[in-house]
């Protein structure tokens, strides 16, 4: 695919590190294309229950440490960030409307013309999924003629039976360096991941074996008129 | 954190006594329990900045060595349990919390003068 078609990319995820192991290496590619990519952050993930490997924050500090591992990740993926400033497991609880407005002043001051999001309904998490419906809300709201390319997120169980496969897949075999550097600035979340990763796989080594897990990232390219955002939370 | 030690929980707890505090309690089992396990379900409660003055507090220990703690206040009671690590901050507050295997937090509860940020 040619990444230097987009004029600017959109990420809207909830929590620092979803980025990483989601879209990083998408992210990379489309910089190397000179194309400026935006990270709207809506938490700071104050509600994680991964302190470190072994711990090392608390419930009190772990805001400010995941602030500031989600910049030294948008560092080594030379993107801007925002950071919308919700509360962690509080998403869904947030009036869709009032997200939505806000995603879709972004998307038209910064002219995105592909917005990255989770896929609501197939993606875990309930902040993941009420960002994603706020997301696809923004986008169904626009114009038809103004609106940017929508891809979405999927990873929970059901998600290939029930929407297929991914119609948008990248391969980084040959550009992985960047999404494991991405993934260790979120030291607190990943350390303990990547530990496993590396005793589950057959190699030693953890680039291999990060490699294994995440060297493909895979995306629905969606036309927001066939989706029923109505049962979405 | 630092593995809880029940008579210094004991005096910070009794320090708390008869204040206006702001409690923060949680538990959860964490947002991926039934994508990975789909015998599993997903629970969890949290509130932050419970304000109340509690007029006693104990801490107990368990069989397994983890620990309880319950305060009781004029018009019921707060309590948690598999508390195993504490820190008392700069601030001032009374912070303890229990951690799974993989030192992921399960419970949590803090204590504080001052409202939590939020």
């Amino acid at each position: 695919m040619n990444f230097s078609e987009h004029n600017h990319v959109i990420i809207i995820y909830p929590h620092p590190d979803d980025e990483s192991f989601g879209a990083a290496g998408t992210i990379s590619k489309f910089r190397e294309a000179g194309v400026p990519v935006t990270y709207l952050c809506g938490t700071l993930g104050e509600m994680g229950r991964n302190m470190g490997t072994p711990f090392f924050a608390n419930r009190e500090t772990l805001p400010e440490i995941r602030k500031k591992e989600l910049q030294d990740a948008c560092q080594v993926l030379d993107m801007n960030l925002e950071m919308l400033g919700y509360r962690d497991k509080t998403i869904e609880f947030e009036p869709r409307e009032a997200l939505a407005e806000r995603f879709k002043q972004y998307i038209e001051d910064l002219g995105a013309t592909l917005v990255i999001t989770f896929y609501p309904g197939y993606a875990v998490h309930p902040d993941h999924n009420a960002m994603g419906a706020a997301a696809f809300e923004a986008v169904k709201q626009m114009p038809e003629n103004e609106r940017p390319t929508l891809w979405g997120t999927a990873f929970s169980n059901d998600h290939r039976e029930k929407l297929g496969d991914p119609n948008v897949v990248i391969d980084l075999i040959d550009s992985f360096d960047k999404k494991l550097e991405a993934i260790k600035s979120h030291r607190s979340q990943a350390e303990g991941m990547l530990s496993q990763l590396l005793a589950q796989s057959e190699s030693d080594d953890e680039y291999e074996a990060a490699l294994e897990r995440f060297r493909y990232e895979a995306f629905y390219e969606v036309d927001i008129d066939q989706v029923d955002l109505k049962n979405q939370t | 954190m630092e593995a809880i030690n029940r008579e210094r929980i004991q005096h910070y707890i009794d320090q708390f006594t008869n204040k206006p505090v702001y409690v923060h309690l949680e538990t959860t089992n964490g947002a991926y329990a039934s994508h990975f396990n789909t015998n599993a379900y997903n629970v969890g409660a949290y509130i932050r900045n419970a304000q109340l003055t509690y007029k006693q507090g104990k801490i107990v220990q368990h069989d397994d060595g983890s620990y309880r703690v319950g305060l009781k206040h004029d018009i019921g009671w707060i309590y948690a349990e598999g508390l195993s690590d504490y820190e008392f901050n700069e601030h001032g507050q009374l912070l303890m919390a229990g951690h799974d295997d993989r030192g992921r937090l399960m419970v949590a509860l803090e204590i504080s003068e001052e409202p939590f940020s939020y």
